[in-house]
């Protein structure tokens, strides 16, 4: 410590409303937290900014009393404290919101707001704790009903749901863990009005994100982290710019838009024409779909999640039943699975951890996963072994893809380097039809950053690219030509570079292209 | 991040506290050590329930090792008790690898058992029909029964999602009912529950068949069955090990809907799985009818179908590891007979059981004491 023999009960400023001091935490294999030091000042919002893996929730764990630390102090109100239970947590008034919520379905908002109380002793009058809520979320700016059952909330609702959980329970400090992961543009700005209102009102917050943009929109002071230190403290949130944050979180400069080569379209490798399918639930998720992707180029279907993205690229590549005609490289496919595979259509599936990959098996099982049909791998029969390691650890140098070694199994892997061994698997296969569903979904920057520029290699070599995506951004960043999906058909193509963003959204949302009718958008495959 | 841990005890009161975390990765040679720990655990524990209930668990072991591998006769008693467990045991490992829940190799092995004899009983083939041609037959129709037993719930799994577990313990229950109308309906000897004894051709090989040249041989009933277990594991580990397919059924049996990404076709590999699975189980019915018993007969079966699914899973679904807990309850099963109370060797199995159970925390989670930080003290 550099301030001297600190007595434990000196704060280090009368404002401080939760003080962190040298805190480290270890986990088998990693130290999440080396020495942290957070100060957070009553009625402020304090950004905590970092990739994913740098101790940033570890940290926030440790204030709301579920990790207990290996070492340092905690300070609340100028307290030391040491708390063995998210309820003693709680009772000192520090109350933390997590990404997966813990709410009872068939139960009314009012119901799990109590749950867990002694509040109630024996006589459950509602209608009073109704009010009482109802009261408690006005003030805050949380529009709820409080009769309502959680099962038929939204997701931001149900967010809403906990914050109120929290406040009910007096917390006067809420720790927010990635709270826009799961929410759409609209709902985040309602949060972020409720953040304010909670600030105005004395209390604080802390935000834990790995979204620049965000962090830069709500936060009166930003400390960044990683690799478990805190690489930049409390910086004055109007003060900073995107770069430098960025590169304070990744530790070197970072391209948040990729280098593009101009696109040199060849042939037409993937056409589909008059696609139609189901979707899970049984009903009708593809409506007369019919488009084309040629070498060389990258195409983005944007579109809002649940308007057939999903299933259109469920049905390219052979897991989902479909009616309609798929041409590979002119040739007509009944497409299956394993056709798929043994026509070389390389796939970066959106569910990552269920479909991309086994995660129970070795990085070398999952890695020879699209290939162990075909020599060298096969011999007859057989693996050969020592061909499967090879072709493994190869893949895993050149991707770099950090992992102690490739007998590791994949589900130890982070989010970043998943992606990474999915991709190097399948872009190895130098595949001539690549199709990538939300490749860089809760991933941090440094990791797009990375999975951006794999992509635009492998469009420079000449493989065509369909690529899902429900970021915007991403589309606009990458793509040579923009689709839009709107309710299971295509309402519009573009070309990249005379793109109207404001008009994509429109046709996103189900407006309409003032100078083109229905019936033009849906012939649109030919306007190219 | 999310590597759990639980602290156990209060550090207000001690020193130290212990902490159970997620271990990242196993050492190569902590699973075999963690079972052997726990079978010698188990053996501790029961030995001191043996002194409770005043036995004396050193002569009450001697007296398990010596009924069960004391001498060349026993120990050959022991592996004709180990035969059928170690193929209904591998018939259940295979299953178990692919998560499908196999717990129908008992009514397999009635199946095959009833196959093999119809060979003799029905007759299929005319007596006096040579062995080189009878033995071979009934292996046939002993895997064959079992195979096509094993895959109707695999069928019905494949094609219509019906729950295996389900399927597969009824049909135990007629393959039980199917077997005893033959035993005591047409294929009966004089209104008992069995029927008349197979011809020597049908007999599997002993070597105390052998004992005219070899004395020392004498009184073995260790049977060809034997070999067509350890040749079966032999077979089962290696494909499983080194076979495209062995890969197939584990990735779907990490994830199916990963292997349907790599374009496995998993409603065949279900049936296929479920064949081989019913085969092997039948082919330990035959093995027993044709080495042992000699007869079809009502209480065939012990239980081996049964017994099998906790030997899979002893085995850790390893064929290797079949073989060898397979051998470890043909011991105890014959001790049973000898051991007064008679309840000491399923206690023992139980014991063990619980004990190799409870010891999967431990290759799983690593335990570790920590001196609590400055914020704890």
């Amino acid at each position: 410590m550099t301030d001297g023999p600190a007595l434990p009960a000196r704060s280090a400023g009368a404002g401080a409303a939760v003080e962190l001091r040298g805190i480290v935490k270890r986990f088998p294999g990693v130290v999440a937290n080396e020495g942290v030091d957070f100060t957070l000042r009553t009625g402020e919002v304090h950004a905590l900014l970092g990739e994913n893996g740098a101790g940033k929730s570890t940290l926030m764990n440790i204030l709301a009393g579920i990790y207990r630390p290996d070492g340092g102090d905690i300070l609340v109100d100028g307290q030391p404290r040491d708390f063995r239970s998210p309820r003693e947590a709680i009772a000192a008034g520090l109350g933390m919101v997590h990404q997966h919520f813990t709410l009872v379905p068939s139960q009314t908002v009012t119901e799990n707001v109590l749950l867990g109380l002694d509040r109630p002793r024996f006589r459950l009058r509602l209608g009073r704790y109704e009010a009482e809520i109802a009261r408690l979320a006005d003030r805050f700016n949380l529009r709820t009903d409080p009769r309502a059952k959680v099962w038929q909330l939204s997701v931001g609702e149900q967010q809403r749901v906990e914050i109120l959980k929290m406040l009910y329970r007096g917390a006067n400090v809420l720790i927010m863990d990635e709270p826009t992961a799961v929410l759409a543009p609209q709902e985040v700005e309602e949060l972020f009005r409720t953040l304010r209102a909670m600030t105005a009102q004395g209390r604080s917050v802390v935000f834990i994100s790995h979204k620049l943009s965000e962090v830069m929109a709500i936060a009166d002071r930003i400390t960044v982290m990683r690799r478990g230190r805190v690489t930049a403290a409390a910086l004055p949130g109007s003060g900073a710019t995107r770069s430098q944050l960025a590169r304070l979180m990744v530790g070197r400069e970072v391209l948040e838009t990729v280098a593009r080569a101009p696109s040199r379209p060849g042939d037409v490798v993937l056409s589909i024409r008059d696609i139609e399918a189901d979707n899970d639930k049984g009903l009708r998720a593809l409506r007369g779909v019919s488009l084309d992707v040629r070498a060389g180029e990258i195409l983005g279907l944007a579109g809002v999640a649940g308007n057939g993205q999903s299933e259109l690229a469920q049905v390219i590549t052979g897991l989902r039943p479909y009616a309609g005609r798929i041409e590979i490289a002119g040739r007509e496919v009944a497409m299956s699975p394993r056709r798929a595979v043994a026509r070389g259509i390389a796939h970066v599936p959106e569910d990552r951890t269920g479909v991309g990959s086994a995660p129970n098996l070795s990085l070398t099982d999952n890695l020879i996963m699209k290939r162990y049909r075909q020599p060298p791998l096969a011999r007859g029969w057989a693996i050969d072994r020592a061909a499967a390691r090879s072709l493994a650890q190869r893949l895993k140098d050149e991707y770099a893809i950090a992992a102690p070694s490739i007998d590791t199994q994949a589900r130890l892997l982070s989010g970043g380097n998943l992606q990474r061994l999915i991709l190097a698997r399948e872009i190895d296969l130098q595949p001539s039809l690549m199709v990538a569903v939300q490749p860089t979904r809760g991933l941090d920057v440094g990791a797009i950053e990375a999975v951006h520029r794999l992509l635009m290699a492998r469009r420079d070599a000449g493989a065509a690219t369909l690529l899902v995506s429900e970021d915007l951004d991403e589309i606009l960043a990458l793509a040579d030509r923009i689709a839009v999906m709107y309710e299971g058909g295509i309402v519009g193509t573009f070309d990249a570079a005379d793109a109207d963003i404001h008009e994509i959204g429109l046709l996103m949302t189900g407006g309409r292209r003032s100078a083109d009718d229905a019936a033009a958008a849906a012939d649109a495959v030919g306007a190219r | 991040m999310t590597s759990g841990r639980l602290p156990i005890g209060s550090s207000r009161s001690l020193p130290v506290r212990l902490s159970v975390e997620r271990r990242l990765a196993a050492p190569r040679w902590l699973g075999p050590v963690t079972t052997i720990g726990a079978v010698v655990l188990a053996l501790l524990v029961s030995a001191v329930i043996i002194a409770l209930v005043g036995g004396d668990p050193v002569r009450s072991y001697l007296h398990i090792v010596r009924s069960a591998f004391g001498s060349v006769g026993v120990l050959s008693d022991t592996l004709v008790k180990a035969t059928p467990l170690i193929l209904t045991g591998l018939a259940c490992a295979l299953a178990f690898r692919m998560r499908l829940w196999n717990i129908g190799a008992e009514g397999q092995f009635l199946l095959g058992a009833w196959g093999a004899s119809a060979i003799v009983l029905a007759p299929v083939l005319p007596a006096g029909t040579p062995g080189i041609l009878v033995i071979p037959a009934m292996m046939l129709a002993g895997a064959a029964a079992g195979a096509a037993w094993g895959m109707i719930p695999g069928v019905l799994r494949a094609r219509f999602g019906v729950n295996e577990i389900i399927t597969t313990l009824m049909l135990n229950y007629v393959a039980l009912l199917w077997m005893q109308y033959w035993v005591f309906g047409p294929w009966s000897e004089g209104g008992f529950q069995q029927t008349a004894q197979f011809p020597r051709e049908a007999w599997l090989p002993r070597l105390t068949d052998l004992s005219g040249s070899l004395p020392a041989f004498s009184g073995l009933t260790i049977h060809l069955g034997l070999v067509f277990g350890l040749v079966a594991a032999a077979v089962v580990w290696f494909v499983l090990r080194r076979g495209r397919w062995g890969y197939e059924i584990r990735l779907i049996g990490d994830s199916p809907r990963a292997a349907r990404y790599a374009g496995i076709d998993i409603a065949r590999h279900i049936v296929v799985v479920f064949a081989i699975s019913g085969a092997l189980a039948g082919l330990a019915g035959m093995s027993e009818v044709s080495g042992v018993v000699h007869r079809l007969q009502d209480r065939i079966s012990p239980g081996y179908g049964f017994t099998a699914i906790i030997i899979a899973y002893l085995a850790k679904f390893n064929p290797l590891g079949v073989i060898v807990a397979a051998i470890l309850f043909g011991a105890l099963l014959l001790a049973g007979r000898e051991i007064q109370p008679s309840g000491v060797p399923s206690m023992i199995q139980g014991i063990v059981l619980f004990a190799l159970i409870t010891s999967e925390i431990l290759v799983r989670y690593r335990v570790r004491l920590v001196r609590p930080g400055r914020a704890a003290a």
